[in-house]
């Protein structure tokens, strides 16, 4: 068309300041205050040691948050995970315990298949039951929440399942304490989910399709896209991220409770909140959540280090923070 | 300024150098503009010419990033947030504004409630809202609720929620994009009504034949600047279109290509039921353009959604070249080269917080993966393709599909939907919300794919359009598919016999 050089050239394509999508950053912008007001607060604070610490103790939340991301980007929600965590851990433990493989190494890998199965099929069960059921997410995560966390009460007879063989135990015992050139096995498992996520969510249609059934399902629906198979992956993909979580704890301590992973859903789903992605679905951002996990994880540490906060109000402030975390949220999309 | 009619009287609403930045990007360039009490100014211009974004700011939706506004000559600044209705000034907005949740009844009266004793007296308020509505002879259930009302019904809707009120100045954007000419009809005489008791209407369309009809003054915008402003009965049409676009404008609809008696057939239809539409048979034949007329609600969405497979059949079978098409699964008949455009662009035709790529690409992601991850180059590429091909126009390249101006959302649907490469497409209303230069270009467009071998249906409620450009036109009326026109028989005044339900024929 003949005015549409003109309007090109009227157009400026020089990036600025202004193109920085201010929900992208606000995250990371946060991590950075918190780094600064953590070295005034306690000069051991910054050291490299305590930092890694956090980030390894982070661990279970981030790669669990992870998997949120894709389900709150999709448009729903996932209240069972804490639970998912401890029924996973149980069934595991006493996977091991009954002594169904002879070799030790062969016994640990199968147990963790076992662990990425179960914890594979429980997130199935959330997403059938939402899609094919057509029941809110919030209501039916919140009776699968109530099954799995039952389920591990009865499993555990309300006390602790402990795994038994300390031969296990020693070889386990790496994955979570281990090193791989200095650097916390946990950390290096952190950066491995988060960048395949990562991949799949921006590089793959996949991701794609979950932007898309989060920002409009009907939109979604009218594309040609298998809307609720969308879903029910991302379902599947959160459970997978428990399965994962569940790998790094049980070495931890060896041993798992009807108490375990109790209010990790919120955590979880406060990182990702935290991270920038909408609650209402759409566009998820996958290293905005590990941000906001290390966030959380970060508070709790300065009130650790610090002596005038008690941390036994870490819940508490936790909780101000994803209230935060909406308020800046909705703001900048308003400015924007 | 041109102030032949009414020479004396003070306007109601005047603009004076109003601009508009949004970021860096300059839309409104130092625009004039003046409303007469009691009449009706038509704003014309492009898509992106910024007739939207101005007369946002006329009626304090936005504020102006510079210039001023006087009411009844004294400098005001509109209040922000709509409340400039209080002043009179109402605005019925391009992309509806109603809340999904509320019912007809509810909407119409949000804000200014009727209570006794403060308790809410629906009664009262059910009355007033049907007698508004069978004023505007819609027949709109007052007890629906929004999120079930169609797309014309909204548009009602909105209408009746403009005219209930006590308005000085209504400002109307596009208002008849998704109404039938009987429609739109009955909201002229509307606007007469009001506009004989001394209200002014700003009315934006794209349809010139209505702005010739009903407007008293045109304004001429081009890609945000004041192009001219004069009394209706000075121009014609094509002298408005030529001052849109700037430059002189061929025919309208490209020369029509009927397909041969013995081309293969693509698309059969066969005594398809769905709740509302009533055993529908038809056939489409290879490199055809078919139209489908009838009023707004005869069941034509209906019965396409169904034919692809977004809507549930009861009886009744499709078969696309030749083999059955399984029911309610759009994606298959997808695969098998059929395609949907809506008409619903914002409900369900793009993603309004994503920007355009994410949008054009997102029912053709194959295209654009390589060893199965997406290529971003490769849909880059896609977009700027597009944008060539379609004309879209943005001045932003990274803005959020849903900031576009109405029009260039349209081009870009159509873009998305022709990505999937389609042999048979239906499309639902193609030009709705689009200026004159780029209808032309729709049109040639798609008489260039007929021409390519595939086969086209256009439902259209734009009877113009449907005479122009197809060499068959189907008319629906109450769900039932009433008449088939070939050839000499495709007439303003046929398709209106049929459609209105004076004559009726089994189909072919
Ligand atoms: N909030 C916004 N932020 C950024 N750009 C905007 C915003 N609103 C409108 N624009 C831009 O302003 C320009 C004019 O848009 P506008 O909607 O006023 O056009 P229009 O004349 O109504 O077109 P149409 O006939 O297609 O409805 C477009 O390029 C659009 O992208
Ligand atoms: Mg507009």
């Amino acid at each position: 068309m003949s005015t549409n050089s003109e309007i090109e050239e009227r157009a400026p394509r020089r990036r600025t300041w202004r193109d920085v999508d201010l929900r992208a950053v606000a995250p990371f912008a946060a991590l950075i205050l918190l780094l600064i007001i953590g070295a005034l607060v306690n000069p051991n604070f910054i050291g490299l040691t305590n930092l890694a610490n956090v980030a390894t103790r982070s661990a279970f939340i981030a790669i669990i948050a992870v998997g949120a991301t894709f389900v709150i980007s999709s448009g729903d929600l996932d209240l069972s995970v804490g639970s998912m965590v401890a029924f996973v851990a149980s069934l595991m433990i006493l996977f091991m315990n009954s002594g169904a493989i002879a070799d030790p190494s062969l016994m640990l890998v199968a147990a963790m298949v076992l662990a990425v199965v179960i914890g594979g099929a429980c997130g199935l069960l959330n997403g059938l039951i939402t899609t094919l059921g057509r029941i809110e997410p919030f209501i039916a995560t919140l009776g699968t929440m109530g099954i799995y966390r039952g389920l591990t009460t009865w499993l555990s007879q309300g006390g602790a399942i402990t795994l038994q063989s300390s031969e296990l135990q020693a070889l386990y015992r790496p994955a979570y304490f281990g090193n791989v050139l200095g650097v916390p096995v946990p950390i290096l498992i952190i950066l491995l989910v988060t960048a395949i996520a990562a991949f799949v969510l921006y590089r793959t249609r996949y991701g794609r399709h979950v932007v898309a059934v989060g920002s409009s399902r009907e939109v979604a629906r009218y594309s040609g896209i298998a809307v609720d198979r969308v879903r029910t992956i991302a379902f599947v993909i959160q459970g997978l991220c428990v399965a994962v979580a569940v790998l790094l704890y049980v070495p931890r301590l060896g041993s798992t409770s009807a108490t375990t992973g109790i209010l990790w859903e919120l955590q979880a789903i406060t990182a990702v909140v935290v991270g920038g992605t909408a609650l209402k679905g759409g566009a998820g951002r996958v290293w905005g959540t590990i941000c906001g996990a290390f966030i959380l994880e970060l508070v709790g540490n300065i009130m650790l280090l610090s002596n005038f906060i008690s941390e036994y109000l870490i819940g508490a402030i936790q909780g101000s923070i994803i209230i935060i975390a909406m308020l800046v949220q909705r703001s900048l999309t308003r400015k924007s | 300024m041109a102030n032949d009619g009414a020479i004396a009287s003070v306007p109601v609403l005047a603009a004076e150098r109003i601009s508009k930045t949004f970021g860096e990007v300059q839309v409104l360039f130092s625009v004039d503009m003046d409303i007469l009490p009691g009449e009706v100014h038509a704003l014309v211009g492009e898509n992106g010419a910024g007739k939207s974004t101005f007369i946002k700011i006329l009626s304090g939706f936005q504020p102006p990033s510079s210039g001023r506004m006087l009411l009844d000559g004294e400098p005001v600044t509109l209040p922000a947030n709509s409340t400039a209705e209080a002043l009179g000034i109402i605005l019925i907005h391009q992309e509806f504004n109603l809340a999904e949740h509320l019912t007809v009844t509810e909407s119409l009266f949000l804000g200014r409630e009727i209570a006794r004793f403060g308790v809410l007296d629906r009664k009262v308020m059910r009355a007033e809202t049907r007698r508004v509505l069978d004023v505007l002879g819609s027949r709109i259930d007052e007890n629906a609720l929004i999120s079930s009302l169609a797309v014309a019904d909204k548009q009602m809707v909105e209408i009746a929620k403009a005219i209930s009120r006590d308005a000085r100045v209504i400002f109307m954007d596009e208002p008849t994009a998704v109404l039938s000419r009987e429609e739109a009809g009955v909201l002229f005489d509307q606007v007469r009504k009001l506009k004989a008791k001394g209200t002014s209407f700003v009315f934006v369309s794209h349809k010139l034949d209505e702005v010739m009809e009903i407007s008293d003054r045109v304004t001429v915008l081009r890609d945000g600047q004041w192009i001219k402003t004069a009394p209706t009965s000075m121009l014609d049409g094509e002298a408005i279109a030529q001052l849109m676009v700037g430059r002189e404008l061929s025919s309208l609809y490209p020369t029509k290509h009927e397909p041969d008696v013995d081309e293969e057939v693509v698309l059969s239809v066969r005594g398809l039921t769905t709740g509302y539409v009533q055993d529908a048979s038809f056939e489409l034949r290879k490199g055809e353009v078919l139209g489908f007329s009838g009023l707004i609600g005869s069941g034509r969405s209906e019965l396409m959604e169904a034919i692809a497979g977004l809507r549930p059949r009861l009886s009744g079978e499709v078969f696309l070249h030749g083999e059955p098409l399984v029911a309610g699964d759009f994606r298959e008949a997808n695969r098998r080269g059929l395609a949907y455009m809506t008409k619903d662009r914002k409900g369900v035709g793009l993603l309004l917080d994503e920007g355009m790529t994410t949008n054009l690409t997102l029912q053709s992601l194959g295209q654009h993966l390589t060893h199965g991850y997406l290529d971003p180059a490769s849909e880059a590429k896609a977009m700027a393709r597009a944008r060539r091909r379609f004309d879209i126009r943005v001045r932003d390249d990274r803005v959020r599909v849903g900031r576009m101006s109405g029009g260039n959302q349209q081009k870009l649907l159509l873009a998305k939907v022709m990505e999937t490469e389609p042999q048979v497409i239906i499309i639902d209303e193609p030009t709705r919300g689009i200026d004159v230069g780029t209808k032309q270009q729709i049109y040639h467009f798609i008489a260039a794919l007929a021409r390519e071998g595939r086969s086209i249906i256009v439902v259209s409620s734009e009877m113009p359009e449907v005479i122009g450009l197809c060499t068959r036109v189907a008319v629906m009326r109450e769900g039932h598919l009433v008449g088939m026109l070939e050839g000499e028989e495709i007439s303003e005044q046929m398709i209106m016999r049929y459609a209105a339900g004076l004559r009726r024929k089994a189909a072919g």
